[in-house]
């Protein structure tokens, strides 16, 4: 390779570089100025994720290999860095208050945000089985050392613990899949794999690697049966540790997935069918059935994310442009709902204690009725009430599965939703109908109220003008079945 | 003849010493036990020509994991003699698992078909004329290069990662400030007094 043909390929990963430089420039001022400036710190990683984003738009178009083919950047990755980016995005600015007023705010925090984002970035880009695991790990990592980050709480300790060494198990599990497919296909280039598998077909060995590879990344999604750590993870970080967890890793990984799934193993699609179509119905299964015996918010919302990523899943299973069109659309709608129902449980907070009780929120409606009625709406959008955005999410990919005749997915993803409804509606009954429980501390702050003033605009009015996301969607669908 | 020599030498060290580090009573010396096997491994890498993987075998498994178990073991007061116990009990099950493992081995090497190119691979492991790191630097840092960025950025991360749940400031401990030190001048530090003869201060 020469210094002109890594110039050039530097170039095509502008937004990866500028993340990365950029993160480290930031470290620096961290270790010097101290914890006093983190949350200038936290408003210049904003900045540099927004100017990352720039990168990412202004990018060329169309699909350009790079780093003699290990890394790809194409009309998908754009698309899907677009949206981990703003998952990142919005829980730096959601952490803000709750960081301050847990006094957790320092500057490693945004700081170890943006180092998973630039895993994150690297896994969307991964055209290569060595970038695959390593843009994991960069993003993994962080994530554990996010989930401790509350040092001094037993369950936030438990929780990083927990997560690291099942972490460390489902990488194991990946790696290993990783190493038979590289022995079986001799190579790690996911175009190599691809016309490998083309030309002789699937072994008895490539299937085993293909499996624990699936392994590895359902685990990431907290997919069933991989699922177990999700909800005790959840529940012991901190909360804006929570909300980045539900948003911007699961995108990142669905991303993984999808180019997998549809990249190097586009040709075995008869083998991983089965493996999806299983994983898919018992997370919906589990997500909507899970979660009714559920007290606290945050576990709930864990099994929520397992449920929606069981929907996402069906749009895999569909195996075709528009499936994928479907999943990239569900996981807008999924991060603006999440994002803002996350930012009400960081209002839930009273004698300077955070709280998660779900029958806290009763009669919140008479304590504080704009966040009801909000929080209202994002919860009949998870359901997938029509015309708001979780049922167009649904749609797409319910439309995908009947169209790939895989009508009893689609009935049971649609009968799981109906099961899914009772723990939503539960907490609309207890927000309107039961007698107002204790006052929290204080009102939202500013930014968190614009944060769920905007992704609750996003939820209602999505049907209004859907056609950018449905394009742009589609256009990134397409990518990836060259 | 020579190299016949060294192999058997160094890899019946080797084996003989690896056998130590499991049956040493003390746990300090099965470490040392394990520093000499690090040791007669990398002469065996020598002799293959890796002589980077050699250096790396020292340098990586010697200098950082060893004296990390050193450490460990001395500082912590584990039980080793507990720890121990039952090892007869456990005995059958383990020699079993270890010959179904070993019984696996010999059945892959039954049907493993060696491709034709990997023994001309073998036989020129480096580009005529360059060294084994410089041919390992060659590619690592050009072919690979993006790899090894990002790994450097996971190491980054695990830094700031031991750092963010361990380090703790803790009041009142005394710090060296070097240019409060160097900023000190003969006027703040002494002072003169006069004694008078036959008097204290």
């Amino acid at each position: 390779m020469t210094d002109v043909q890594l110039y050039i390929d530097a170039t095509s990963f502008a937004p990866e570089l500028a993340l990365a430089i950029g993160a480290m420039m930031l470290l620096l001022v961290g270790v010097f100025s101290g914890d006093r400036f983190s949350e200038t710190i936290t408003w210049a990683c904003v900045a540099l994720i927004g100017l990352t984003a720039f990168f990412v738009v202004t990018g060329g178009a169309g699909r350009v290999l790079a780093f003699n083919g290990g890394m790809v950047a194409d009309p998908f990755g754009r698309f899907m860095k677009l949206t981990v980016l703003a998952g990142s995005a919005l829980a730096l600015l959601m952490s803000l208050e709750f960081l301050r007023d847990e006094k957790l705010a320092r500057f490693e925090y945004p700081l170890l945000v943006t180092l998973a984002t630039l895993g994150m970035l690297i896994m969307v880009s991964a055209n290569d089985l060595i970038v695959l695991y390593l843009g994991l790990e960069l993003q993994s990592l962080a994530l554990y050392v996010l989930a401790a980050f509350a040092r001094d709480t037993v369950r936030s300790s438990e929780a990083g613990l927990k997560y690291f060494v099942l972490g460390a198990l489902s990488s194991g599990m990946l790696l290993y899949g990783a190493s038979l497919i590289y022995g079986f296909t001799g190579s790690t280039n996911f175009d190599s794999i691809a016309s490998t598998i083309g030309a002789s077909g699937m072994s008895v060995g490539l299937m085993i690697g293909l499996v624990f590879l699936l392994a590895g990344l359902a685990f990431k999604i907290s997919a069933v049966p991989f699922h177990m750590w999700a909800p005790d993870v959840y529940e012991g970080s901190p909360t804006p540790v929570t909300a980045f967890f539900a948003g911007a890793p699961k995108i990142a990984a669905i991303a993984l997935f999808l180019r997998v799934v549809f990249g190097p193993f586009a040709g075995a699609q008869h083998q991983w069918f089965q493996i999806i179509a299983l994983i898919s119905v018992s997370s919906m299964i589990l997500g909507a059935v899970a979660a009714i015996g559920q007290s606290n918010i945050k576990r709930l919302m864990a099994y929520s994310s397992i449920g929606h990523m069981g929907y996402a899943l069906i749009g895999f299973a569909a195996a075709s442009p528009a499936g994928v069109q479907g999943v990239l659309i569900y996981l807008v709608i999924y991060l603006a709902m999440t994002a803002g129902t996350f930012v009400v449980i960081m209002m839930m907070r009273r004698n300077g204690q955070p709280i998660e009780d779900i029958a806290e929120l009763s009669g919140l409606s008479e304590r504080d009725p704009t966040s009801a009625y909000l929080l209202a709406i994002l919860m009949f959008s998870l359901i997938g009430i029509p015309p708001l955005a979780g049922f167009w999410g649904k749609w797409f990919i319910f439309l995908a599965a009947i169209d790939a005749k895989l009508y009893w997915l689609a009935v049971i993803g649609f009968v799981t939703s109906v099961i899914g409804a009772y723990y939503y509606l539960n907490i609309i009954r207890l927000m309107f109908f039961e007698a107002p429980a204790q006052e929290f501390e204080k009102p939202l702050g500013t930014v968190n109220a614009i944060l769920l003033a905007g992704s609750t605009a996003f939820v209602l009015f999505f049907v209004v003008l859907p056609a950018p996301l449905v394009a742009a969607a589609q256009v990134a669908a397409q990518s990836l079945f060259k | 003849m020579l190299a016949a020599i060294a192999f058997y030498v160094f890899s019946t060290v080797t084996v003989l010493s690896a056998v130590m580090v499991v049956s040493a009573r003390n746990p300090v010396h099965s470490v040392l036990f394990l520093i000499l096997t690090f040791f007669n491994s990398a002469a065996l890498f020598v002799l293959l020509g890796a002589e980077f993987l050699a250096m790396m075998l020292i340098v990586v498994y010697v200098g950082a994991v060893a004296v990390l178990f050193l450490f460990v073991v001395m500082m912590l007061d584990i039980d080793f003699a507990q720890l121990r116990r039952g090892f007869l009990a456990y005995l059958p099950i383990g020699a079993l698992i270890g010959l179904l493992l070993f019984g696996e081995l010999v059945f892959i090497s039954w049907y493993w078909t060696v491709s034709p190119d990997a023994v001309g691979h073998a036989g020129n492991p480096t580009p005529v004329g360059m060294t084994n790191t410089e041919a390992l630097g060659r590619i690592l840092y050009t072919n690979y290069v993006h790899v090894f960025q990002m790994a450097g950025m996971v190491l980054l991360v695990a830094m700031i990662g031991a750092i963010v749940l361990t380090l703790r400031h803790r009041v009142g401990v005394r710090r060296q400030n070097v240019s409060a030190q160097l900023a000190r001048t003969p006027a703040q530090a002494v002072e003169l007094r006069k004694v008078q003869p036959g008097e204290g201060l």
